[in-house]
């Protein structure tokens, strides 16, 4: 009954997205005032139906409907209650409804807090996002239906995916999706404008601050994915350059540049092609990434069941948005002819720079998860690890550290390149030292950590002396990007040091037996059976100690779970603002109790994930500069009367 | 010239792109191919299930035979079992269970519960030969000649594809 409801109100909300779709630039084509005010309206309709459905999904799971297919596949009697919610989006179909559910969300944003926009423009922005929702819609009805119906009913279900039964789960793709479709408001936005012909300060002004939020949503999602795999798969990485990694990370490495160059555009008639090109290559790469995890056309831990036909599907969908605007940028990129020249001694140019940067990673890292695509399409098989990407990654962000505190140096319009660089180089001394101090206080470091370090302690010193120097300018936005570029400092020394200066061993443990490494003592104390909630765990006990003086006592878990065939690994962890203690179980290896355990010692972890958390700060704190608020609701331009005055 | 480079680019790339993803979308499989296939079996010893008798790899040489790994606790093992069942009856090919890291007693209650098609089962409680093997996950399925050497390999479950299509054929092409 209740799923019958939910199949309806799909249909209805597919019905009013094709509508906001078609009438609001009905509107905009014949000049029709309300039509175009239909927008808005609609937009608010489609959340609630959109909204709705999704409750009523989460509804079944709660009430364990085993009537509809999704709901026995992927939960059961056992689940317990907070993960029956969770399962919604555990799995394909229900994690494209909250997709939808997302998007809805966004587009009723965009619709409520559009003001400085005229009415031929929100129109535009409106419909352009109902093409997405329409399409997505679309994918949810036709290719993965959340509630298909079983007859007769199972008795118990087969339950959720034991690594998905985790708190660090049940918020990571919410917040990926929040990332993902945000990009979809700078995509609708330089679609509707490349509709329209033209596109002024005003506009991107209007859709940075969208895409600064969408950035900060796109960032925390990456690092709580970070983080699950960290403390979930037992392997002790943060990182894998997984496909399905790369796909939330090439959007994000795209929207960076994104929101770089759009802080030049929305001041000056400048790189406005530029600035619509990335917007439109950004929201591609999320839909690409949903292709690649959702089609079966690459082998990931993370892939959902392969299904041809919902590749075709997404692949169609990706057709139409890239192909579309692309091809509506071939026809009207040369209509936004940018009309003010740039000097090379200027904020401007290395602010160009970073966007190159960063796009010419994105392409590196997309080539490298494509290319055992390109591989099997002539008949091979190859995969691309870790040492493509690590090595990639690390020469292309040496120019971004060095460069960034020049870039911040720098003024807007012209300044002197000999004078900013005079004004930098202390800092260059200071962060020398820096790390020759960590160098021998850490008893050595190879090269990758060093140049990491250096990057670090260089960009730090730097930002603080700026932030210094603008005591009395200090808005919302120069504190968002100082706090933001200190993050990649933390993140930078963090990063090297766990990379590099880890300690990992794998050892055979008897019961009683102790260990010493890096200075702590680990004393097994063997392995215990408990039943917990609905699984089964082995669970060991593990002692620290360091200089005889106890520090904490492990409790690293093996754990069954009865519907799943596949024995998880549960790491525990001593979490620590220097260091990580990182203890997991391997393998039984005889009757006598005695396992494999690993014992890993993680310096500075934390730190490339407070990192993170820093450059998302950042750019939440940029959207309450004051400066933008006030001139999104200046109806004249104002950046160009000041330009104006100046020269 | 230049502008138009500019705008056209970006669309060839994407055209180039989307071409690659839909190729991929009919060639690509999740086939791995295993580096033991056309190499002998790796030595093994172990007890029988019920008898407790031990086998090596050498007592089934002289007819080819298939191997199937399976676990009391493998409830994709339960979908296939009929599978299997089927074709042990159906007197083509020996079919030899191996019974990976499972509890004897939990082992016989579910081969009383849903059947016992197997010619033999040997008990790898340790997991050795499973690992020598390279599975996994259970189940998975060698097919092995009357040498001793695996000529093919099936990750994951049985099905009555995958038995028509790959099973089938191999054994046809074994017999004399």
């Amino acid at each position: 009954m209740l799923a019958s409801i939910g199949q309806f109100l799909l249909i209805l909300s597919f019905t009013t997205a094709l509508a906001l779709t078609v009438l609001p630039m009905l509107g905009y084509a014949r000049n029709n005032a309300s039509l175009m005010q239909a927008g808005r309206p609609l937009a608010y309709l489609l959340f609630t139906l959109v909204l709705t459905t999704f409750v009523i999904l989460v509804s079944l799971f709660v009430l364990q409907d085993f009537s509809v297919t999704y709901v026995w596949q992927h939960s059961s009697l056992a689940l317990p209650l907070r993960y029956r919610i969770t399962a919604t989006w555990g799995a394909h179909e229900g994690s494209v409804l909250m997709w939808v559910t997302v998007q809805a969300l966004w587009i009723a944003a965009v619709a409520r807090f559009s003001q400085s926009l005229n009415l031929g423009q929100i129109a535009r922005v409106l419909s352009v996002l109902g093409i997405i929702a329409t399409g997505f819609l679309a994918f949810v009805l036709f290719a993965s239906n959340p509630f298909e119906i079983t007859n007769p009913a199972p008795l118990d279900g087969r339950d959720l995916n034991p690594l998905l039964q985790d708190f660090g789960m049940i918020i990571h793709p919410p917040l990926l999706y929040f990332g993902y479709v945000g990009l979809s408001v700078a995509f609708a936005l330089a679609v509707a404008a490349l509709i329209g012909g033209q596109i002024d300060e005003k506009w991107i002004r209007w859709s940075r601050r969208w895409t600064n939020l969408a950035w900060a949503f796109l960032t925390v999602g990456i690092i709580l994915g970070s983080w699950w795999a960290y403390y979930e798969l037992g392997w002790g990485g943060w990182w894998f350059w997984d496909p399905v990694e790369n796909a939330s990370f090439l959007p994000w490495l795209a929207g960076t540049a994104l929101i770089h160059v759009q802080a030049v555009s929305e001041r000056k008639n400048a790189f406005r092609g530029w600035t619509v090109l990335l917007a439109i290559i950004a929201f591609s790469l999320c839909v690409l990434g949903t292709f690649l995890v959702r089609s079966g056309s690459i082998t990931s831990v993370h892939s959902f069941a392969a299904d041809p036909f919902r590749g075709i599907f997404i692949l169609a969908l990706l057709a139409l948005y890239a192909g579309g605007a692309l091809t509506l940028y071939a026809f009207r990129v040369n209509q936004l002819r940018s009309r003010d020249t740039i000097n090379l001694n200027s904020k401007e140019t290395l602010l160009l720079a970073n966007s190159l940067i960063f796009i010419t990673a994105t392409f590196t890292i997309l080539l490298g998860t494509l290319f055992p695509m390109i591989f099997e399409a002539v008949g091979k098989k190859i995969s691309v690890g870790p040492p493509y990407f690590g090595l990639m990654f690390f020469l292309l962000m040496i120019p971004m550290a060095v460069l960034m505190p020049l870039g911040v140096q720098l003024k807007w319009h012209r300044d002197k390149l000999s004078e900013a660089i005079k004004a930098l180089s202390p800092h260059f001394v200071v962060a020398a030292v820096a790390t020759a101090v960590s160098y021998w206080g850490f008893d050595g470091l190879n090269i990758r950590a060093t140049a990491g370090v250096f990057g670090g302690f260089w960009i730090a010193s730097t930002s603080l002396a700026q932030w210094i120097t603008h005591a009395g300018q200090r808005n919302a936005g120069f504190v968002g990007m100082t706090v933001a570029h200190l993050g990649v400092a933390v993140f930078l020394f963090g990063m090297s040091m766990t990379e590099h200066k880890d300690t990992e061993k794998d050892v055979l443990m008897k019961p009683g037996q102790s260990i010493e490494v890096g200075g702590y003592d680990f004393t097994f104390q063997g392995v215990e059976d408990l039943q917990i909630e609905n699984y089964r765990a082995r669970q060991g006990t593990i002692e620290v100690a360091r200089d005889g003086e106890s520090v904490v006592v492990l409790h690293p878990q093996k754990r069954v779970y009865p519907k799943q065939q596949q024995p998880m690994t549960e790491a525990d962890i001593y979490p620590g603002f220097t260091q990580d203690i990182y203890v997991s179980l391997g393998e039984q290896i005889n009757d006598q109790g005695a396992w494999a355990v690993r014992i890993y010692l993680k310096p500075f972890i934390r730190w490339m994930w407070f990192g993170g958390l820093m450059m998302m700060a950042g750019a939440v704190i940029a959207l309450f500069s004051r400066r933008s608020l006030r001139l999104e609701q200046q109806q004249t331009d104002q950046v160009m009367k000041e330009r104006l005055g100046l020269s | 010239m230049k502008k138009i480079l500019f705008a056209v680019i970006p669309l060839l790339v994407f055209f180039g792109l989307l071409l690659l993803l839909f190729i991929n979308l009919s060639t690509h499989s999740e086939v791995l191919p295993s580096p033991l296939i056309g190499k002998p079996v790796p030595a093994f010893e172990h007890p029988t299930l019920y008898t407790g008798e031990l086998k090596t790899q050498e007592d089934f040489l002289g007819q080819p035979w298939l191997l199937n790994v399976f676990g009391s606790w493998c409830p994709s093992c339960q979908v296939e079992h009929p599978l299997v069942t089927a074709l042990a009856n159906s007197g083509q090919i020996k079919v030899v269970g191996l019974n990976w890291k499972d509890e004897p007693q939990d082992a016989k209650a579910w081969l009383q519960r849903w059947g016992d098609p197997y010619h033999e089962i040997l008990v790898d409680y340790e997991g050795d030969t499973a690992i020598n093997l390279g599975v996994y996950g259970a189940p998975e399925t060698f097919l092995i000649d009357a040498n001793g050497v695996i000529v093919h390999k099936i990750s994951g479950v049985l099905t009555p594809e995958n038995i028509q299509e790959q099973i089938i054929p191999k054994i046809k092409e074994m017999q004399p």
